[in-house]
């Protein structure tokens, strides 16, 4: 059979190449970008939760990860590992930026035999470490790396992003408590707290706060900043990763669904967004727009 | 209702109402038959035993393998990991009480290039920790080695311990090899066999003083191989796992009676060696019987019979296996002798169907 044609894209190509001096202002309007192509490619995706992450994205692949793009599976590589397997759409979107993924793959995204399915899978992705999806199991096997990288005197960070759903999961909290009982100072977990989750509102489904009392007493160093304020999370990263204690490291980032597109903002609020097939280029127009006035302000 | 050998109605309990009084039960020579320790030995009196079998063999194979790691969730001294966790202590990782987390960080160990060998009771791994086995190691094909005390029914603490449906529920599992050995002679060669193994690998382990019996006949474990222990023209006898222990002491006490038992040892039951079994079970005259220490659903015994009638080979088929039930509790001989599984009930019931 032929393959079907893929839907034709509204605006192909980010309008600036990849280049080594962009801000992270930059980095983050890319990042939601490649991640609105893909939603218009698929005609469906966690976009809300990507959009919502994307300045954190942005600040793990520009500021704090070490990486080489063309080595994936560098010995010396910080580990991130998704456990959150539908965010794949943002984490692809990361990747893409960072070199990792070619842009032009981003037609394929959820097509068959794509290197991008709608779930992250270590098997299918470079720069995806670990089989996300059934949640709560991220935290648990950063444990593992975190000891393995110990063993062998690697001095690289593992990163961990969950959602404040997986908070509601019995193995985060087994995990947790590991982490801190071997003084895992090179273990730094992200949670996004978006406070909607599949039935609902976060707290409302079951009610993990408080939250920074509740790491703290697991033994880890908290922080809790604005999941979308980009200065604010470089203040975190960096003391995650100064911080000379033999403690694991927890950044609580409440993040903001859509953000950056305010007409997907403002829907009601959904665990996964409804968006119409003419809404995707709209969306894309909006936050290029936003991206420019920002530019033309001197701000991005 | 009629059933099939071995099967009794599921969920069904034969136990006496818990509102009926009791008094104490004693054995044939005046004996109070008691639950003894959570892991009672499975060797007869006199029988020779080895100690710690697992743990032992571990500690050696870490000594030329440095990528040998090992992590329990609060059971290293009841699966003979303590063995290792004394003399490797920096390779031992303690995990608590957490099968979720010990499975977890046992891949993100293998991630980073070890070979984790994860312990803990049977039960625990096939059924609290299956999400994580099935999702964090098996589907990335990792290289775990899981290795799990109290298999099918060696304690009689009752089905909270008792792993009777552990082979049922990984053999479902895509990329876990399933290995059941019999003695301490079988696990101290398995040890560096599934080591050597790239992937995922069940074990149940057999722990404390375990007997030794195959060294008798010259047996070599081969991960994915079924071997003749002995021949026979009479009854096939196809088993795994302790049963196979058991299997040999019945074909002595039918050999007196002029039966001549065959007994085909299978201790890796995933990937099965369909190829010995469809050779040995294709001898034409002889009664084929599938004894395994676990529940008559999925095990050893459906995994022969869809390898036979695939083939289109069909001997008269028997199976000896634990019941479709919650097993009672209480002392290990006596529930060995009840759910007819002691050697003295293997050669009962070869007898009954021959």
């Amino acid at each position: 059979m032929p393959t079907p044609a893929m839907p034709a894209l509204a605006m192909p190509g980010a309008r600036r190449p990849h280049g080594a001096n962009l801000s992270l202002a930059e980095r983050a309007y890319r990042i939601r970008r490649h991640a609105l192509r893909m939603g218009e490619v698929q005609g469906q995706g966690y976009i809300a939760q990507a959009l919502g992450v994307a300045d954190m994205l942005a600040v793990s692949y520009f500021h704090a990860l070490n990486y080489r793009p063309d080595e994936p599976e560098w010995e010396g590589r910080d580990r991130f590992l998704l456990s959150i397997g539908h965010y794949a759409i943002a984490l692809y979107a990361a990747l893409i930026e960072a070199g990792i993924l070619p842009e032009g793959e981003i037609e394929t995204y959820g097509a068959d035999d794509s290197r991008m399915p709608m779930s992250g899978m270590a098997a299918y992705t470079p720069g995806m470490e670990i089989t996300g999806g059934s949640l709560g199991h991220g935290l648990g096997i950063a444990v593992g790396f975190a000891l393995g990288l110990k063993r062998k005197r690697n001095p690289a960070f593992v990163y961990n992003l969950l959602s404040d759903g997986e908070l509601d999961e019995g193995s985060t909290w087994e995990a947790a408590m590991a982490a801190a009982s071997h003084r895992l100072g090179n273990l730094i977990a992200i949670v996004d707290v978006n406070l909607m989750q599949a039935d609902g509102v976060s707290v409302e489904v079951s009610n993990f706060e408080p939250l920074e009392p509740k790491w703290a007493a697991f033994g880890w160093h908290v922080s809790r900043v604005d999941g979308n304020d980009i200065p604010a999370l470089v203040a975190a990263f960096d003391a995650a990763r100064a911080l000379a204690e033999p403690r694991p490291r927890v950044i609580i980032c409440d993040t903001k669904m859509a953000k950056g597109v305010p007409f997907l903002e403002a829907r009601e609020r959904n665990h996964f967004l409804r968006v119409e097939a003419d809404e995707w280029a709209k969306a894309i127009d909006i936050l290029d727009a936003a991206r420019d006035a920002a530019l033309a302000r001197g701000d991005a | 209702m009629t059933h099939a050998p071995g099967f009794t109605p599921s969920g069904l309990s034969t136990r006496e109402s818990k509102s009926t009084p009791r008094t104490v039960r004693r054995g044939p020579n005046g004996e109070r038959l008691m639950t003894s320790a959570m892991i009672a030995s499975i060797a007869a009196p006199g029988q020779r035993t080895a100690p710690a079998p697992f743990g032992q063999a571990l500690v050696e194979l870490a000594k030329t393998n440095d990528k040998i790691v090992g992590l329990t969730a609060d059971l290293s001294k009841y699966t003979d990991l303590h063995v290792f966790a004394k003399a490797h202590p920096d390779r031992f990782y303690q995990m608590g009480m957490a099968e979720a987390v010990l499975m977890s960080a046992a891949a993100g160990l293998a991630r980073e290039g070890f070979t984790p060998f994860a312990t803990t009771y049977a039960v625990f791994a096939s059924r609290r920790a299956y999400d994580f086995i099935c999702m964090a190691i098996a589907e990335e094909a990792l290289d775990v080695k899981i290795v799990c005390a109290l298999p099918g029914l060696t304690t009689g603490y009752g089905p909270s311990h008792q792993a009777t449906e552990d082979v049922a529920i990984f053999r479902g599992l895509p990329n876990m090899t399933i290995i059941d050995p019999c003695d301490a002679h079988e696990i101290a060669q398995a040890v560096p066999a599934i080591a050597a193994h790239k992937g995922p690998v069940y074990m149940r382990l057999l722990r404390g003083n375990v007997p030794l019996m195959l060294d008798e006949y010259g047996y070599r474990f081969e991960l994915g191989k079924a071997k003749m222990i002995r021949d026979g023209r009479d009854v096939l006898v196809i088993s795994t796992g302790l049963m196979t222990m058991r299997a040999l002491e019945a074909a002595e006490a039918l050999r007196r009676d002029n039966v001549d038992v065959a007994v085909l040892h299978v201790p890796t039951i995933k990937p099965l060696d369909t190829q010995t079994i469809l050779r040995e079970a294709g001898i034409g005259g002889r009664l084929v019987v599938v004894a395994e220490n676990h529940t008559i659903v999925g095990g050893l015994g459906e995994a022969v019979a869809a390898t036979l009638l695939r083939a289109g080979v069909t001997p008269r088929f028997r199976q000896i296996a634990l019941p479709d039930e919650f097993l009672d509790a209480g002392a290990l001989p006596t529930l060995h002798d009840r759910y007819r599984i002691s050697a003295a009930a293997v050669a009962a019931q070869i007898r009954e169907w021959l």
